[in-house]
């Protein structure tokens, strides 16, 4: 794969973003109308009581060459949960997808936990004003933990093939205690399938081979059909000392399958590294990919988990 | 109206000594029948931490089958420890409720953590002996029934059952935290799930049992005993708020059914109440119902949620 990047295409700063937030715009995702793409991507509200973050959804609508913006959302895009649920403390990612007549949201849900930091699941919402605003089908999550899959489910991806509903996602394997910094979870990438799109049949495996070593975290998976063949992007790092250390922060990482149950991992065909310099040159994380216009297009966020926006890059094949 | 005679408390934890898992509260009783005994499965809890906060654990004790007043042995250690980090069942494992199957003891329990927002959140985890009930080994590090769209949060209270080759999982479900001045209380209504095979559970997503005292009510301990071609369902319920107190406590609820979908409350019938002094006075809860030899007991909580041990009931008359 090669790639051709065309730089950052959004910062938050220069935007005014409804529910208070001011930095980050992440894991940007795509929905491609006839004349403009909506990007959704998560930004930050700092909670006053306790001084921690809240993630909202907002959307930037840009022409189909990324070149101008032609609005930004200014309503809240979806409502965070009620006291108790699991997407209580924010919603981060949002992957849309149309389906028949309708628009769909597999969400991110985020709650504050006392132990650890942090509990997530993936939740599950509908548009029915074009993907303005997006209603929850419930107060509980559509994909959540399971017998051996404990906690933290999410960064759901979700695409059909062959009348089959097919989701990506990450689920926690554990947390590790460590003198350097605040509890660490390590994540892995997983597949589940369904005939409906809300009850889902978890495959119950980690579907990509670890690189680095046991603790690698694995998050947001990202599928396209291509050339008849399956291509999957998704981010990784190491467990500990990734936020500093940019040897061990998330990088983007590659793998293909044919016939969507055994992938390859093949980073070094991923065709994309840091940059010298600039927006992207310490990390590369929460990559989404997607068509348009008839080309392959790959949005991702750069430095500091995309605290300064997000970029884009071109297939070149 | 059924009779329920009062025989008495069973069991005291404040008596037990040397085991400091097992301070106080014997909650949510559960009987697993042995020859020459029964087993009874209950909550306790240690002390609580620096900041007043408790965690649980499950454990049993024998009583002689010929004299249910009479203990044989208690359970060296609790049966389950707590989850690792992060969790479900981190803070506790509480209730648990026993099935034999074949010549394993499954246990269901429901597993606890605490949340920032609100004090907690539970959900049900599956354990399985091979040594008759004495130890369980968890099946996963998380639980085998969780949150759902229409099922949000604290998922607690399991009770198992098996009828007509199928197994019934009779539990609660969170509806809505009420804020409540920053003390957050849950209100919880009475479910059932389905399954072919003990793991893999459908969910009916459906409340079992109106509300009888406010749209509010907490229910809790849906425990269902199949006797003269019924299935009876007594369970308790309260207040949602102010419940700490007797005007707003636990009392024991009753219903019936034919079908285990449809049920039909009749409190009127429940034929058991607090007490006019002593351990049960204020309240009374978490219901269990059983057969032996010949006659039908129940076990319950006095005030507190069992804070000082469970009693006995013995039905005179029919349950039909």
């Amino acid at each position: 794969m090669k790639w051709k990047k065309l730089g950052k295409i959004f910062d938050p700063t220069q935007h005014t973003l409804p529910n208070n937030c001011k930095e980050f715009a992440q894991s940007p995702q795509a929905l491609v109308f006839d004349n403009f793409v909506r990007i959704y991507f998560s930004t930050r509200e700092r909670d006053e009581s306790t001084e921690k973050f809240l993630s909202h959804i907002a959307f930037v609508d840009m022409d189909k060459k990324f070149e101008n913006i032609i609005n930004v959302s200014s309503e809240t895009v979806i409502k965070l949960g009620d006291l108790g649920t699991f997407d209580e403390h924010g919603i981060f990612p949002i992957n849309v997808l149309k389906h028949e007549d309708k628009i769909l949201a597999y969400t991110c849900g985020w709650s504050r936990r006392v132990s650890v930091s942090v509990e997530t699941s993936t939740g599950l919402a509908y548009s029915d004003d074009n993907g303005l605003t997006f209603k929850k089908m419930g107060d509980g999550p559509v994909l959540t933990s399971s017998l051996h899959e404990p906690f933290l489910v999410g960064d759901s991806f979700v695409k059909r093939y062959k009348n089959t509903w097919h989701m990506w996602y990450i689920y926690g394997t554990c947390w590790i205690d460590n003198a350097e910094e605040e509890t660490a979870r390590v994540y892995k990438i997983g597949h589940a399938v369904s005939a409906d799109g809300i009850n889902w049949n978890k495959e119950g495996r980690q579907i990509i081979d670890d690189v680095l070593n046991a603790d690698e975290c694995q998050a947001l998976p990202t599928v396209i059909e291509h050339n008849s063949r399956y291509h999957m992007y998704f981010c990784y790092r190491q467990a500990i000392g990734f936020r500093k250390d940019k040897t061990r922060g998330y990088r983007l990482g590659y793998a293909f399958s044919d016939d969507l149950q055994h992938w390859v991992r093949d980073d070094a065909n991923a065709g994309i590294a840091f940059s010298d310099e600039g927006w992207d040159s310490d990390m590369q994380c929460y990559p989404h990919i997607f068509k348009c216009e008839e080309k392959i297009y790959l949005l991702y966020n750069g430095n500091e988990f995309g605290r300064h926006g997000f970029g884009i890059a071109v297939l070149e094949d | 109206m059924f009779t329920w005679k009062k025989l008495g408390r069973v069991f005291n934890p404040a008596e037990i000594k040397g085991k400091d898992w097992l301070n106080e509260f014997a909650q949510a009783p559960a009987v697993l029948k042995f020859d020459d005994f029964i087993r009874v499965y209950f909550s306790c809890r240690p002390l609580p931490d620096a900041n007043g906060q408790y965690v649980s654990y499950s454990a049993y004790v024998d009583l002689n089958r010929k004299n249910l007043f009479e203990i044989v042995n208690i359970a060296e250690q609790p049966i389950f420890k707590l989850g690792d980090r992060g969790t479900f069942d981190e803070f506790g494992t509480y209730p648990t409720s026993v099935i034999r199957n074949g010549k394993e003891v499954i246990a269901y329990y429901a597993g606890w953590t605490r949340c920032e927002s609100v004090p907690f959140n539970v959900a049900i985890g599956i354990a399985g002996s091979n040594d008759e009930g004495k130890t369980f080994n968890k099946m996963g590090s998380g639980p085998v029934l969780s949150y759902s769209m229409n099922e949000p949060f604290v998922l607690s209270g399991p009770k198992i059952r098996r009828f007509n080759n199928q197994w019934y999982l009779f539990y609660i479900s969170g509806t809505k935290w009420i804020e409540n001045n920053c003390k957050p209380e849950p209100v919880y209504k009475i479910r059932m799930a389905i399954s072919d095979d003990g793991i893999n559970w459908k969910k009916t997503e459906k409340d079992l049992i109106e509300s009888k005292l406010e749209a509010n009510e907490a229910q809790a301990s849906p425990d269902v005993f199949f006797w003269n071609n019924k299935y009876h369902l007594f369970f308790c319920y309260r207040y949602s708020l102010g419940f700490r107190g007797k005007e707003k406590g636990y009392r024991i609820g009753y219903a019936s059914s034919d079908d285990l979908i449809n049920w039909t409350r009749d409190d009127s019938k429940a034929g058991i109440d607090v007490s006019d002094d002593g351990w049960d006075n204020e309240m009374i809860s978490y219901p269990h119902v059983f057969e032996l030899d010949g006659s039908v007991y129940m076990f319950y909580l006095g005030n507190q949620v069992g804070r000082f041990g469970f009693g006995l009931a013995q039905l005179e008359g029919e349950l039909v």
